[in-house]
């Protein structure tokens, strides 16, 4: 199969690979970049451990092609930390025990943080709607819900 | 038609580990040059906590803090054997094996620190903080990062420990039929509320209360989360996990996991969880195994919840509206 160029920018950096005709986005960040902060769950657009943010929207890597992200801003949990220094988002997951195996983290992650963009201040309802595409395994959601909280209180009381 | 509400509850005992054939687990304790302690098992974290639980097992006995422990759990094949990650048995197995390695490894660097110090062995004591110093004399003391220097480039020893912790085999009495499948058995209770759609037969889930006891919480925060997670895995077996199709024909069924159900975050029980501790005469510290064991209560609570609604019962899980009705259907027809 033919290969073809696509460059992008990956969390702030500029990223040009050969993938060929057909790549995922997933698998490309993967197998290419090397960024393994997006986790291959299903493969099939229902478990969103893959998920990335793409031009601000929230998208599934393994259904995103990786030769239509070309020019696209894309950011992933890899790039989170700013200077090794976590982002609210990572403290709260840490501070309210809200990974176990961890392999949904980072989806989860940037489903709130996709919320949290939008919505500084949210509901649980909203918490619980912007994960509703997010399956976790072992924590039964609900520390992972009071950890989205939790972030959004601390970026309300650094704003303040 | 009507929303029904019941409530159930029910009680488990839960064995932590089991001894079929023989239930083994090793560990193996060594320092560094720099007086950290590394613990290499092949009992595997895959989320449940293991490195950590084991780190302040190792950091306890040894006497030094816990970040002063590596967990390695590289490699199943080269490490020391572990029976494996099941059962609720890594915490008591891997944690009593990891507690005689421990144990020799610390006799080692003391024997090291009496050396330096001029001392009797049997006259030192650790402070926890990473120093070995003289029993009521804490002026006189050594750092373990020094011992170690000493251990590896003066003294020419191993600061390192075997663990091996066995249950050995039980065989059944040939009268009786009498075994001892296990040493430590878990408890829990569950009550839990549901309605019940007798028009649909959906069931939802109002409350979960729990009571679990566990021996001694080694990690209480990382307790709490298996529990709260063990919780909701139980609700999902009790309404909604099969690999079985919901209807009879197999074209039907579920061909990979998307189709294996599972509640969401929106379909959350208000959940209460109670830890009682009770340490357990065999366990490490006096822990038992919470692991498995907390996904189990709730699946009876619910299906005597379903019965106390509508008067059914359901002995074949998950609980799927499809049962509950044809149930009903029965029950109607006398
Ligand atoms: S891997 Fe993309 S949604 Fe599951
Ligand atoms: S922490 Fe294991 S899947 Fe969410």
């Amino acid at each position: 199969m033919a290969k073809v160029p696509v460059q992008f920018t990956l969390n702030g950096s500029e990223k040009a690979e050969f993938v060929e005709s057909g790549t995922t986005l997933l698998n490309a960040l993967r197998d290419k970049i090397g960024d393994t902060s997006p986790k291959g769950g299903c493969h099939q657009g229902t478990c969103g451990a893959c998920s990335v943010i793409i031009d601000g929207e929230l998208r599934l890597s393994c259904l995103t092609l990786a030769e239509t992200c070309g020019g696209a801003d894309i950011r992933t949990t890899a790039g989170l930390a700013e200077g090794g220094v976590l982002h609210p988002l990572q403290r709260a997951f840490l501070d309210a025990f809200a990974t176990q195996c961890g392999f949904c983290t980072p989806g989860m992650i940037m489903a709130a943080k996709v919320l949290l963009d939008r919505t500084p201040n949210p509901s649980r309802e909203d918490v619980v709607e912007a994960l509703s595409g997010n399956i976790c395994r072992c924590t039964g959601y609900e520390p992972i819900i009071q950890a989205v909280l939790l972030a959004a209180r601390a970026n309300s009381q650094n704003a303040a | 038609m009507a929303i029904r509400r019941g409530r159930g509850i029910a009680a488990i005992n839960y064995p932590t580990g089991m001894n079929l054939g023989g239930d083994p687990t090793q560990a193996l304790v060594h320092s560094t040059p720099t007086g950290n302690f590394m613990v290499t098992l092949s009992s595997v974290d895959l989320g449940q906590g293991m490195k950590q639980i084991m780190a302040q097992i190792c950091a306890e006995t040894i006497g030094v803090p816990t970040d002063r422990v590596v967990i390695d759990t590289a490699d199943t094949d080269t490490g020391p054997h572990c029976m494996g990650t099941f059962a609720s048995r890594g915490t008591h197995r891997a944690g009593n094996a990891v507690i005689q390695a421990a144990k020799e490894a610390r006799q080692v660097m003391l024997e090291v620190a009496a050396e330096e110090l001029e001392v009797n062995a049997s006259d030192l004591e650790t402070d926890g903080q990473g120093n070995i110093q003289v029993k009521g004399a804490p002026q006189k003391s050594i750092s373990i990062f020094d011992v170690a220097l000493s251990a590896h480039f003066k003294r020419g020893r191993s600061i390192s420990g075997r663990g091996m912790f066995l249950i050995p085999r039980s065989y059944p009495e040939k009268e009786t039929g009498a075994m001892k499948p296990s040493t430590c058995y878990a408890h829990a209770c569950t009550v839990a509320e549901v309605e019940v759609d007798d028009e649909t037969g959906e069931v939802t889930v109002l409350t979960v209360k729990n009571v679990f006891e566990i021996g001694r919480a080694l990690n209480p925060k990382m307790v709490e989360q298996q529990l709260v997670g063990g919780s909701w895995m139980g609700i999902s077996h009790a309404l909604s996990e099969t690999t079985e199709p919901y209807y009879p024909n197999r074209d039907h069924g579920g061909t990979d996991f998307n189709q294996y159900l599972m509640p969401g975050p929106g379909d959350l029980a208000e959940t209460e969880i109670i830890v009682l501790e009770r340490p357990s005469a065999d366990g490490p510290f006096g822990a038992k195994g919470p692991g498995e064991m907390c996904a189990n209560p709730q699946i009876p609570a619910v299906a005597n919840a379903v019965f106390d609604a509508v008067g059914v019962r359901i002995d074949t899980l998950p609980i799927t509206p499809e049962r509950i009705l044809r149930a009903l259907k029965a029950q109607a027809a006398g």
